[in-house]
């Protein structure tokens, strides 16, 4: 078990900068999600982890120890990780003892005692008996566990997953989350574990790294992420927040400040120590947003379309001062808002972006 | 940590100087030799070779021959290969497998045995028309013993290989672009003028350049149909100097040698420059076109289908089996004079025929079991390495098959006519001279298998084994080898069967106690022994045919297309 720490880490292919200047501290048994859009890095950042890629620039430790650097890397072989690849990746011409027992073979560790510890990584994944299968003749979630379980047997220092659940059906994703987190508990290894799913980030990491274009946006516990994101990315990536263009009135006073947003003055929470600004953002859930009688204070304009979707609808909503910038969000159903009908929004709360490169 | 990742790149460096040592002595080596030779010949520069070949009236006499007949099969092979390509592709023609197979194996069929069937056929001794009774009187010239008989020929050889990748094309394509056309109103005709055939214009030529260098390359066809009519290509011409001439006037025909080198490297330019015209690229992948439904039209195009396989395949086949059980030469074929004597002289009588057998049989086994061991390697480092400098590897081992196997001939005799330096090793005169050559020539057959299946095979599996601790070697050992076995073996299998037939750089290297099956069989051609030649062709084309039919048996553990008569 031990902790990975990145410092300053890139990765550049010719002119193109896959990983820039990446640092991450992962704690001990902490489970970190690194989360992203396609094409942000996240793959490569696990793949210089792992010492498939090596790094440009910067560092990676493993507990302590440096395995990457641009001067010299340690090959992926002698790391002691563990990964479980996005199509699981077992070798077709072994049996499913085999490929568990594989790493075993490589240490030499004494016939009796891998198939003992065989059995026991096969146990912890409830494969119980099926040691003798082909891995073809598995289902996609028992070819998972197989993943799993091969690199479990080695007691790696950390376990690396490379978006593990993109291939299952929605069902079975459920069902191997709850597992994966199950296996955390059990276990307390150090685990990175890639998605592009922000529900799978949230329900099972201690903290998310949010990748973008290469760089970190933020690292954050699922909690700040969603309500105190760090810049206009995180803010509209994460449960499509909706980011707008705001001026801070007032310092900060007890965790708040006051801004004015499309014309209407409205109390955000912001980071301790901020001042009166002009362009600001601020981030806004649906679930701040409500409808106002007229008369009172509120955002006038019209609703342009509104989408059943079971239980909410999104709202596309066309303010009259600033026409062009349409707000999407969702409301419960059924709300106030009716298609083409004019409407009063105001904005009960929200989070001030604090000023860029702050994080 | 230091010393732990020296000893993993160390593995590394292993083997990939191991790949650069086998790409050196296979490829890079003979190209050089032979330019010395040509330009630095006896370690002084001098362009008297080159002066005398250019200065030689039968140079250009061949010259021209050789492009002449290099042309016409090129357009007779494109047009053949690739109407049949769009058939077979593009409609709902019944028995695809079978025609394919028999299609295509006349590629697989040595040239020198196609030549032969067919002389067997049209001749005067031929037993086909003596069974029809309309067979020309003894001492008619043979009508394929002409420029339009090789172009013939060549057509019907390398046909197939344009199939063969006019098809993989046409595979690519996607679906949509068919139907897009379709959905706008254009019917079967102007679809395949408007979109089919643009699009299928870098397979059609790259298909027109590999058989424009194979006809050009050929010695087979023009050595039996050419050499009796004294029609002089520039591989036959080369034959007949050295021949004549033996070890003096390899300077001469190294030359020669070269000049057939640009002329086919004039024909992979003229590809490249063609194809860059217009941008040809697909962008999208999808499933390839439903087929067209030929209704009506169904049966007479089966029909004109399996006719041209008669015509192109089982005619020359049956001629041919026929010839070997006639029992002298224009002695009439009947049930009473039908004797299976030629086989029994060819197999266990004419002791260079008993000699070729054997040696045929080790060296494309040899060659074989090879090119299987090194190409797994290779393939791992071009398809699996991310340095730069494997698309070099990759031209290296292309280059001595894609250029006509003279040159490699002729280049293996430049560099082993002397013995090996500080080995004293002589391989001139030996069996092993060929034994290299065949290594040097075939690679790229197992090569090209092992790569596709490499691409086929998901680099994960060997990165799992990596963090499971296991070292390059091991990894190779226990799980890359057995994963792209079955598509190295395959190629193999291509290296084999090509090479067991194999004429143009045997008869170059050969000598006596060190002969093959082609040799032994062109020397009974030469010498009026059809009958001999045709057992043994006989006996050739039954190993193949039954080889073909046995991969088959294994092809659902291969990487798709990886053989070629399989659909």
């Amino acid at each position: 078990m031990a902790g990975l720490s990145l410092a300053g880490v890139t990765k550049s292919f010719g002119d193109y900068d896959a990983v820039k200047d990446v640092s991450i501290d992962v704690k001990d048994g902490e489970f970190l999600a690194v989360l992203g859009p396609s094409g942000c890095g996240k793959t490569t950042l696990l793949r210089l982890v792992a010492g498939f890629e090596k790094p440009t620039g910067g560092e990676i430790r493993i507990g302590g120890e440096t395995v990457s650097s641009a001067a010299a890397s340690l090959a992926p072989e002698r790391r002691r990780v563990g990964i479980v690849f996005q199509n699981y990746a077992l070798w077709p011409h072994m049996t499913v003892a085999e490929n568990v027992g594989y790493p075993l073979k490589v240490a030499k560790v004494d016939r009796a005692a891998a198939k003992k510890r065989v059995e026991d990584a096969l146990a912890l994944v409830n494969l119980t008996g099926l040691g003798d299968r082909r891995p073809a003749n598995l289902s996609g979630g028992q070819r998972q566990r197989v993943a799993l379980a091969r690199c479990l047997v080695a007691a790696p220092s950390l376990v690396l997953f490379d978006e593990p659940l993109a291939n299952l059906d929605v069902h079975l994703r459920a069902a191997m989350e709850d597992e994966f987190a199950a296996f955390h508990k059990r276990t307390g290894t150090t685990i990175v574990y890639i998605t592009h799913d922000q529900a799978e980030a949230m329900a099972l990491a201690d903290r998310i790294a949010v990748m973008d274009k290469g760089r970190l946006a933020q690292l954050a516990t699922p909690r700040d992420l969603y309500r105190e994101p760090a810049n206009e990315m995180v803010a509209s990536f994460i449960a499509a927040g909706i980011v707008l263009p705001a001026t801070v009135l007032s310092a900060e006073a007890d965790g708040r400040c006051r801004v004015e947003v499309l014309g209407q003055e409205a109390l955000v929470r912001c980071r301790p120590g901020e001042k009166p600004r002009g362009k600001a953002n601020i981030c806004v859930r649906g679930s701040e947003i409500e409808a106002v009688e007229a008369g009172r204070p509120g955002i006038d304009g019209t609703v342009r379309r509104a989408v059943y979707k079971g239980g909410s609808a999104r709202l596309e909503f066309m303010p009259s001062t600033a026409p062009d910038r349409v707000l999407h969000f969702d409301q419960p159903d059924p709300g106030p808002f009716a298609e083409g009908v004019a409407a009063r929004l105001a904005i009960r709360s929200g989070w001030l972006i604090p000023v860029a490169s702050a994080s | 940590m230091t010393g732990i990742a020296r000893q993993s790149r160390g593995q590394e460096r292993a083997l990939t100087a191991g790949v650069v040592f086998a790409i050196v002595v296979l490829s890079i080596l003979p190209m050089l030799r032979l330019v010395r030779e040509l330009v630095l010949p006896g370690g002084t520069f001098s362009t008297a070779a080159i002066d005398a070949g250019l200065a030689s009236s039968a140079t250009w006499v061949a010259t021209g021959h050789t492009i002449v007949v290099g042309l016409g099969g090129t357009l007779l092979a494109v047009v053949l290969g690739t109407v049949v390509a769009l058939v077979v592709t593009l409609t709902d023609m019944r028995g695809r497998s079978p025609f394919i197979l028999f299609y295509v194996m006349p590629l697989m069929i040595a040239p020198q045995v196609t030549a032969l069937a067919w002389l067997q056929l049209f001749g005067p001794a031929s037993p086909v028309l003596k069974l029809l009774g309309i067979a020309p009187p003894l001492g008619t010239r043979n009508p394929l013993y002409s420029t339009e008989g090789i172009i013939l020929l060549l057509g019907v050889q390398y046909g197939p290989l344009v199939f063969l990748l006019v098809r993989a094309g046409l595979r690519k394509l996607p679906r949509e672009l068919i139907e897009a056309a379709r959905a706008g109103g254009a019917r079967p005709f102007t679809v395949l003028r408007t979109v089919v055939l643009p699009l299928m214009t870098p397979s059609i030529m790259a298909a027109a350049a590999l058989a424009f260098v194979s006809c050009v390359g050929n010695f087979g066809i023009p050595a039996f149909l050419g050499i009796p009519a004294n029609y002089l290509v520039l591989p036959t011409l080369i034959y007949q100097r050295l021949a004549g001439g033996g070890p003096a006037v390899l300077g001469e025909t190294a030359f020669l040698s070269v000049l057939i080198g640009i002329i086919a490297m004039a024909g992979i330019v003229t590809q490249e420059m063609m194809s860059r015209r217009r941008d040809y690229r697909i962008s999208s992948t999808s499933l390839p076109a439903e087929p067209y439904e030929l209704g009506r039209w169904r049966l007479p195009v089966q029909a004109l289908l399996w006719l041209a396989v008669v015509l192109l395949l089982f005619l020359p086949l049956f001629g041919l089996l026929l010839t070997s059980l006639v029992p002298g030469y224009g002695i009439p074929l009947t049930a009473a004079t039908a004797t299976l004597d030629n086989y029994r002289f060819v197999l266990f009588e004419h002791e260079a025929a008993g000699r070729a057998f054997f040696n045929s049989f080790w060296l494309s086994i040899a060659a074989a079991v090879f090119a299987v061991v090194v190409a797994i390697p290779i393939g791992y480092l071009i398809a699996w390495g991310g340095q730069r400098w494997v698309r070099l590897v990759n031209l290296c081992v292309e280059l001595p098959y894609a250029l006509p196997g003279v040159v490699l001939a002729i280049a293996s005799l430049l560099l082993f006519l002397k013995p090996i330096p500080f080995t004293g090793i002589q391989l001139y005169n030996t069996v092993w001279i060929i034994l290299y050559a065949y290594l040097a020539r075939f690679l790229v057959l197992a090569l090209r298998p092992t790569v596709s299946g490499y691409h086929q095979i998901d680099r994960a599996l060997e990165e799992a084994a990596q963090v499971a601790g296991a070292g390059l070697f091991r990894r190779m050992r226990t799980i890359v080898f057995p994963l792209v076995a079955p598509a190295a073996m395959a190629g193999g299998l291509l290296i084999f069967m090509t090479a067991l037939s194999e004429l143009t750089v045997s008869a170059l290297l050969w000598s006596s106690g060190s002969e093959t099956i082609g040799v032994v069989m062109f020397s009974f051609e030469q010498g009026g022994d059809s009958s001999y030649a045709a057992a043994m062709s006989a006996i050739t084309v039954a190993a193949t045919f039954v080889l073909m039919l046995g991969a088959n048996l294994f092809s659902s553990y291969l990487p798709n297309g990886v053989l070629p008569w399989r659909d």
